[in-house]
């Protein structure tokens, strides 16, 4: 016999779906099927149950020999790393629930460590635009109910964030959308054609890295300025017709993603973004929205502003929080050798950072927090497998729009294993302990 | 729990009529007690200081999505007035929009216990909850949007009250909220559009109905459920010269209408930062502004069931941020600075700009005088009250300043000849000039705790010292008999910025100016009961199925972690 | 003298990529999503190698094997598309020019055929890495 559980939240990506369907056995304690969900998502839940799932904490010698140790060894390890060292890194967060990046932020306040979410090789870049130009933008149930002009710029959910299109952007049928996709223009802008430029109206096929001057080429066409016959590869007249075509909405939104936050120019790219965004304001209504990737990299934003006031970045080694990109971001602390210890978890570096980072990591004393066996779990000292957040415990998450949404337990972790949020606990005490605060 | 004897003190009492006659305040168990209960108290020699319930604040933007863009999109407001880990008290940071953290740390310097999160996005309220939890120390509740909810534009269009009281209930108990926010009535929903609604008589797109019928309807759906506040309004068109006639067009809707609950609130309507909303002129520069208090407070003075506050122009850098998202965008396009907007499905919508009211500029001194009339020509200071609609006009920490302008007529010529650079403009176009009035201690007690206790339906709690109510008690450095209001103005500042001692919930969590708890925060909201109402039912469930990008299972906020210590306020309107 | 090829590199995500993460990064399936890389057949007609046969990929910043297949959300002539993950990022651009973020698209590369050589999976390919056993 099996039970049904409705209304789960899917904790893979910034779409964070919460319609999945989850079939489980009566005792509660295996998954057999999930409904819903794209393939991605499906995979999540279900790997979850894997045979081969690492259940206890190890620890490797020089050698790459594992053995496995007690929770509370894994619990004293990791506090005595950090409360020994000077500037702990502590990052990742984006795969974890809020409860527990606001434990893990108290244990930074107290070991006076870097705090970093995978916002540093996501959408850093467009948290530091925002602080210099502000973001228009929207919940995704306006996109739905509202809007009729739809941008995809630099990024392919058709890939990245599979249910993206049909939940809120392109299909769903909204208030004043009736119609659905056929209500909708729909424009896409990637060097590539990729499976969503496949769906467009218009896809403008742009020279790799050239956005900035695509975006300001817009800008000049939306007050009907003079360009020059190409920009970026694209015709002028195709850049008239599309900056029309936007003008002409009653209600659009610029989706972007990785295409402009990693390529060069970084946050001048969304400063321009954004300002396209204000400009087309002016004759219509318009939002823009990053595609964030971790389902809860949002909510590590969300967390650190609200107890410290930034989203990524942040440096409590001082006592107090500080934020200055480029300087107290992971990649450039690593690469510079400005820490001594590296705590990681809700993320996989190892796989994610450039490599230069990953060795520098390889050296230190370090621990990662993970469910998985990761490249990051493989080159440090100390790996905790813990209960999957969304799968084996629940809390709170935020959509990629800023929705905080909370996470279904839909069965019980393996025998004996702890949560983040419990195993963070015992390292907030410990290190408390440690440093006598 | 401790027990404390609070000698010697004066005491201001506007609930017990006490005018800073020297008394003992007794606390036991949480609660103000008799002194005759207490066995072993602590004694805390108040002598020559001020002893007040602790500070009430009725309206301020302290917790929730639109205060954490506020901080995420400003690194620049934490510029170095960031304080390290002290003891029990966390890291602080931030200026206008301050970490939760230094947020209850600041509120509890000033003497304050309760303040009511004043706009609360229903979609977001975990976020809203989250910041609350972690704000230490004062109890919070926070009032969710209604004014441009389809929802209630679509039972109100129809006339429908008692449908809309049962949504409303609905949506208090899924939000944890505690009562009616309405923002700009209609012009936000108009917004989804890049639109606004200018008048209480515009036509709110495709929902065709008016904010007159929207203000209406709402307080009759707050008094049909009987909740503890009242309707709650900030009117349309904030900010623009010559509002102050929409404005009295929003008020006059009240007319007609009586209070009916069991919480001893006698008002239905109640107006935020009427400072925004009190202007004449066609323009903002000397030559086409004047200020309208005057002529607000005219018909304001002749209500009884009105009440307002001020939302002064502190003269800072701040940032503003409101509910009202074409006035935002409105803003940024004045002063050029970042602009943020969420527009929220089904609900509502927020902006985010930052500002810097100049004392160098003629407006900014005229809006500063504008907010200071309000509080001197009110007759019913019970009925007014102390806000800066943080941190739009300014942030909450320049409450004690305001006091000041206040009390001192002597600190308001200061302002006109020293700081601001257009002192005889100002004079020429506001009021501010020719009023000598100076509010009392007893005023200003009104006005920060007994009155805003009041109209939010928790004066059986807050805002007096009467044996029964929760043991909060505030002592300010600042002595009556020796401090001249005329002569050392400063002192009135520096005593209300820096409480002696704050006890909360009968633990003492200030003392001598510092920091010694985190306190035991409480979240208040509101359960009402009503009749079973299948059609309201049936339609949340309709629209959570085609319009939601949420499922309604997913809406509730439940959970211990959102609200780990509720205080719940039970209304039965089931009759 | 094997022909080398130059390139414009980016990664990014793939739905494949998303699946084999989520079934475990020390399984093959994940070597076998992220360990290539996607060239137009332009490009492949200049390398002068067969679809599906491995690669050397060179940047200054680094060299990895991976296994050439054609694009498959093409044509992107002069574009080369390793999803991202280790593999890229042997040899993506780390330079953050103080923003924090790595420049993971527009990597100039070098491509040549390297049929001898073995597309490590991920957990071999970081632990000798590391090691500089590479
Ligand atoms: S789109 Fe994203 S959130 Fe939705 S099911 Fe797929 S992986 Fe999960
Ligand atoms: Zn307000």
């Amino acid at each position: 016999m099996a039970k049904l559980v409705t209304d789960v939240v899917c904790p893979f990506c910034g779409t964070l779906c919460d319609d999945l369907e989850v079939s489980v056995t009566d005792d509660g304690k295996k998954i057999l099927d999930v409904y819903n969900a794209c393939a991605i998502g499906a995979e999540k839940f279900l790997h979850s149950q894997a045979s081969d799932r690492i259940t206890r904490p190890r620890m490797q010698d020089e050698d790459g020999n594992w053995k496995d140790v007690s929770y509370d060894e894994a619990v004293e390890y990791t506090a005595k790393i950090l409360a020994d060292a000077k500037k702990p890194l502590m990052y990742g967060w984006s795969s974890t629930n809020c409860e527990s990046q606001a434990v893990g932020t108290q244990i930074g306040e107290v070991t006076g460590a870097i705090m970093d979410n995978t916002a540093t090789v996501c959408h850093g870049t467009t948290l530091i635009a925002v602080q210099d130009v502000g973001i228009p933008s929207c919940t995704l149930g306006e996109v739905v109910n509202r809007a009729d002009r739809i941008v995809f710029w630099g990024c392919n959910p058709a890939h990245a964030h599979p249910r993206h299109m049909s939940r809120y952007s392109i299909y769903p049928r909204g208030f004043f959308t009736g119609k659905g996709q056929k209500s909708r223009k729909l424009v896409v802008i990637d060097p590539r054609c990729t499976d969503t430029s496949k769906l467009a109206d218009y896809h403008l096929q742009i020279e790799q890295g050239r956005d900035y001057e695509l975006f300001d080429a817009f800008r000049v066409a939306f007050k009907g300025e003079k360009l020059p016959d190409t920009v970026a590869g694209i015709p002028k007249k195709t850049i008239y017709e599309v900056a029309e075509t936007m003008k002409s909405g009653r209600f659009g939104i610029i989706f972007f993603g990785m295409g402009v936050t990693q390529s060069l120019s970084k946050n001048h790219n969304i400063d321009a973004a954004i300002s396209v965004t204000r400009d087309l304001n002016d004759y219509s209504k318009w939002s823009i929205m990053p595609m964030r990737g971790h389902y809860n990299v949002t909510g590590s934003g969300e967390v650190w502003g609200w107890l410290h006031g930034f989203p990524f970045a942040l440096d409590l080694s001082r006592g107090f929080a500080r934020y200055n990109p480029g300087d107290t971001t992971s990649n450039d602390l690593l690469r510079r050798d400005e820490v001594d210890a590296v705590f990681v978890l809700g993320s996989d570096p190892g796989a994610h950072f450039p490599f230069g980072s990953v060795k520098k990591i390889w050296g230190l004393p370090s621990v990662c927090i993970d469910p998985h066996i990761t490249p990051t779990s493989a080159v440090c000292k100390l790996h905790v497998p813990v209960a999957f957040v969304g799968v084996e415990t629940g809390g709170c998450a935020y959509r990629m729009d800023n929705v905080p949404i909370e996470c279904r337990k839909v069965v019980e972790p393996p025998e004996g294993m702890l949560t983040d949020e419990e195993f963070l606990k015992k390292v907030l005490t410990r290190v408390k302990e440690l440093k006598g605060a | 729990m401790a027990e404390y004897l609070i000698r010697n003190g004066f005491v201001y009492d506007p609930v017990l009529g006490i005018d800073g006659d020297k008394k003992d305040i007794a606390v036991k168990d949480g609660k103000i007690v008799e002194t005759t209960a207490l066995s072993k108290p602590t004694e805390i020699n108040a002598a020559g200081m001020t002893v007040m319930a602790a500070g009430v604040d009725v309206h301020a933007h302290v917790a929730g999505p639109k205060v954490c863009v506020g901080r995420n999109f400003r690194p620049e407001d934490k510029l170095f007035n960031s304080t390290p880990q002290a003891g029990i008290k966390r890291m602080e940071g931030g200026f206008s929009v301050p970490t939760t953290l230094r947020t209850g740390y600041n509120y509890a310097r000033m003497g304050y216990g309760f303040v009511m999160e004043a706009a609360m996005p229903p979609l977001f309220a975990r976020h809203v909850h989250e910041e609350i939890r972690d704000t230490p120390i004062i109890d919070e509740a926070a009032l969710p949007v209604f004014g441009n909810n389809w929802f209630v534009l679509e039972y109100l269009k129809n006339k429908e009250i008692e449908n809309t009281a049962a949504y409303i209930a609905w949506l208090l108990r899924v939000t944890k909220g505690f009562g009616i926010k309405n923002v700009n009535p209609g012009g936000t929903e108009a917004w989804g559009w890049g639109m606004n609604c200018e008048t209480v008589n515009d036509v709110v797109p495709y929902f065709e109905i008016t904010p007159a019928e929207i203000i209406r309807g709402l307080i009759e759906a707050n008094e049909y459920l009987g909740l503890p506040h009242c309707m709650h309004v900030h009117g349309n068109s904030l900010g623009e010269p010559g509002n102050y006639t929409v404005t009295l067009d929003t008020l006059k809707q009240a007319e007609g209408y009586t209070a009916k609950n069991d919480f001893g609130r006698d008002t239905v309507l109640h107006h935020t930062h009427l400072q925004f909303h009190s202007y004449g002129g066609t323009s903002y520069s000397s030559k086409g502004f004047e200020s309208k208090s005057k002529e607000v407070m005219d018909y304001v003075n002749k209500q009884d069931n009105i009440t307002f506050d001020l939302g002064v122009v502190t003269l800072d850098e701040t940032t503003t941020m409101t509910a009202d998202g074409p006035f935002e965008h409105h803003l940024s396009h004045m002063n050029h600075l970042k602009w943020a907007n969420v527009d929220v499905e089904l609900e509502t919508a927020a902006g985010v700009v930052p500002f810097i009211y100049n004392p160098k500029s003629y407006i900014a001194g005229a809006q500063w005088a504008v907010g200071i009339e309000l509080g001197l020509y009110a007759k019913d200071m019970m009925k007014t009250y102390i806000t800066t609609d943080h941190p739009n006009a300014g942030p909450f920490t320049r409450y004690p300043r305001v006091i000041k302008w206040l009390m001192s007529r002597a600190a308001r010529e200061h302002m006109l000849e020293k700081e601001l650079k257009y002192g005889d403009s100002i004079r020429n176009t506001c009021y501010i000039g020719e009023i000598d009035r100076e509010l009392t201690l007893f005023e200003i007690a009104q006005m920060t705790r007994a009155g805003p206790a009041k109209v939010l339906g928790l004066s059986h709690m807050f805002g007096s010292l009467r044996p029964g109510c929760e043991g909060d008690v505030a002592i300010y450095p600042y002595n009556p008999e020796a401090i001249d209001p005329s002569r050392d103005p400063e002192l009135i500042e520096r005593a209300f910025s820096t409480a002696q001692y704050l006890i909360k919930g009968g633990e003492m969590v200030v003392k001598e100016g510092d920091i010694v708890s985190n306190g035991s925060k409480r979240t208040f909201w509101v359960d009402c009961t009503t009749s079973e109402n299948p059609q309201v039912q049936r339609d949340i469930s309709e629209k959570f199925k085609r319009y939601y990008s949420v499922t309604e299972a997913n809406y509730e906020v439940s959970g211990h972690h959102y609200v780990p210590n509720p205080y719940v306020i039970e209304v039965d309107a089931s009759q | 003298m094997v022909p080398k090829i130059k390139l414009n590199l980016i990664s990014g995500r793939t739905i494949q990529q998303g699946v084999s993460m989520e079934g475990g990064k020390e399984k093959p399936a994940y070597r076998n999503a992220c360990g290539i890389i996607e060239i137009d057949p332009a490009d492949f007609k200049k390398l002068g190698a067969w679809r599906n046969t491995n690669v050397r990929v060179t940047s200054t910043f680094g060299s990895v094997v991976v296994k050439a297949i054609e694009a498959t959300q093409g044509p992107h002539p002069g574009l080369g598309w390793i999803p991202m993950g280790p593999w890229a990022n042997q040899v993506i651009n780390p330079n953050t020019y103080s923003t924090g973020m790595p420049t993971f698209k527009g990597t100039p590369v070098d491509v040549e055929a390297a049929s001898d050589e073995e597309v490590l999976d991920s957990i071999t390919l970081i632990t000798r890495a590391v090691r500089g056993e590479l």
